[in-house]
């Protein structure tokens, strides 16, 4: 037995023939917007609008540190004389301040080699965060390579990859010079060329298509 | 001179004089119950009554007001299906598991501080100085992985008994969310002790969630609170643990329980179903096409439970 109330998508039309009153005041022929179905829409906004008021800034809060990006950090690793081009020098700096030793990160650093090509006079910082998943890596003097502990990820003393499961070459610290010290600053990623990217989290594919898969954040700093 | 004891000890409780003391007159045991019945009303039995109904008399009261038992009979003393064994309680254990959980994870949030610096201090402090602590601790580190166990074989039960078919299917789809539920709780309560272990699972954790193609790098961003483990991912990931998935865990048991109950459960696959009392319509197509009776678990007739989408329609309900 449908009840009046269900009714209220219908447009009122008055039962003529089981009626005698006249319609109520307002009516005419046709209507669809009843009074009741004003009521309905009005009170179900409103109340849409009162839950909206508290989830979306509940929720605002907990998604805003993804568009977040931080003040842009250079902490000083040493004079100029430290590092040499054949070998590696391993630094530990804080990256993410206040928060004790799990704001501190490890970095490898050497000056650039003409013999590998790259830029002279430059600082080369690569970090040790595998670009698997994240673990660190060492790196091993025999070898000349990073040997990442956790699944074998192997790379080449330029830090790109050579074995294992990584998808791309180690990231790198932003280096400058400041007064015969060694800054380093934010992270980037390479694509398999070394070419910079903006930071990229473990696990993401670098360059090409996968540039637009793996989005860049907003949280990280523009490439160099 | 009356005795001490006479004069503090109230006169219900006072033992009763013997026969020959104090003025009761000593007479022959009674030849037997019938001729001399003992007083059947004295002020302290009066009071013992009034005490062993005063529970009943307060459950009575309480069930005027809110007429729970109706359902609660209802719930506790439901018909089950012939062959119902001990495969059936990984439900109830898995439910358990979770209470487990709860209560002591309560009892270490006491203890807790979901702070960078002081997590594993605290976590220590619990282990080390606490009255009970390692155990309470222990409960919830090893309940949680009973927890993950039981979650599965309760899910393999209800699949190799078939127990996910019509009309249980959205029971099974409760029951996928409880386990996506149940494995978030366990990787989120992961990184809490804060050790190098911790730390480093949910490095690889996050990682993993960040290889989503488009959405990963978002949300590993969500998790961490930023673009690196920071100051307030630990408190993220105490949040999501203890007050977000609780809520959610809670609400969704209660849906799966009454799913449970207003459905009823299945008989085992190897159960035979009873031979019918009174010929079934030959209309009947299911009964027509199994005509031995047999009848897989999750068919819509279920042992104990007759569902009124029955068949007696001419449709078929297989």
């Amino acid at each position: 037995m449908a009840d009046d109330a269900d009714k209220i998508n219908e447009p009122y039309r008055a039962p003529e023939q089981l009626r005698t009153e006249p319609p109520p005041p307002g009516y005419f022929e046709g209507e669809s917007l009843t009074r009741r179905k004003v009521f309905t829409i009005a009170a179900q906004a409103i109340g849409g609008l009162a839950g909206a008021a508290i989830i979306l800034p509940a929720v605002g809060f907990a998604v805003a540190p993804i568009f977040h990006r931080g003040k842009e950090r250079w902490e000083p690793i040493g004079p100029t004389g430290n590092f040499t081009e054949d070998t590696y020098a391993q630094v530990v700096f804080t990256e993410t301040p206040g928060i004790g030793d799990i704001g501190k990160t490890t970095a490898y650093v050497r000056k650039s080699s003409k013999e590998l090509g790259e830029e002279p006079g430059q600082y080369v910082a690569v970090s040790n965060r595998c670009a698997h998943l994240g673990c660190p890596v060492r790196f091993v003097q025999a070898a000349g390579n990073f040997i990442c502990p956790c699944h074998g990820g192997v790379y080449d003393f330029q830090g790109k990859r050579i074995g294992g499961p990584p998808v791309r070459p180690l990231d790198r610290f932003q280096t400058r010079i400041t007064k015969g010290e060694v800054e380093v600053g934010p992270r980037y990623s390479v694509t398999s060329q070394l070419k910079p990217v903006r930071a990229r989290d473990p696990g993401e594919f670098t360059g090409g298509i996968w540039e637009y898969l793996y989005p860049p954040r907003p949280s990280t700093f523009p490439a160099p | 001179m009356p005795k001490l004891s006479d004069l503090l000890v109230p006169a219900p409780l006072r033992k009763t004089p013997k026969p020959g003391e104090k003025g009761v007159p000593k007479t022959p045991a009674p030849q037997d119950l019938k001729d001399n019945p003992p007083e059947q009303q004295t002020e302290y039995g009066r009071l013992g009554e009034k005490a062993l109904e005063a529970p009943t008399e307060a459950l009575a009261w309480v069930d005027q007001r809110m007429a729970a038992s109706g359902f609660l009979t209802g719930m506790l003393f439901r018909k089950v299906p012939k062959g119902t064994n001990w495969f059936y309680t990984l439900g109830s254990a898995t439910l358990i598991a979770f209470v487990v959980q709860a209560i002591t994870g309560v009892f270490l949030a006491m203890f807790y501080t979901p702070s960078t610096t002081q997590a594993y201090t605290s976590i220590a402090h619990i282990n080390n100085d606490v009255f009970l602590g390692q155990f309470v601790h222990g409960m919830h580190k090893w309940g949680a992985s009973v927890m993950v166990i039981l979650i599965f074989l309760h899910m393999g039960r209800t699949f190799f008994f078939g127990a996910y078919k019509y009309p249980r299917e959205l029971n099974w789809v409760i029951g996928v969310v409880l386990l996506i539920l149940t494995m978030t709780m366990a990787f989120t309560g992961y990184l809490l002790p804060f050790d190098q272990r911790s730390y480093w699972a949910s490095i690889v954790g996050i990682n993993i969630n960040g290889t989503g193609p488009i959405v990963g790098p978002y949300l590993s961003d969500f998790l961490r609170a930023g673009p690196e483990v920071g100051a307030t991912t630990l408190s993220r990931f105490y949040a999501i643990h203890m007050l977000l998935l609780p809520g959610a865990i809670i609400a969704l048991i209660g849906a799966h329980m009454y799913l449970v109950v207003k459905l009823g459960t299945t008989a085992p696959p190897w159960t035979k179903a009873d031979k019918p009392r009174v010929a079934e319509p030959t209309t009947n197509l299911e009964a027509g096409v199994s005509g031995n009776g047999y009848r897989p678990g999750g068919a819509s007739t279920i042992a104990g439970v007759q569902l009124d989408t029955g068949p007696g329609d001419g449709t078929a309900h297989a």
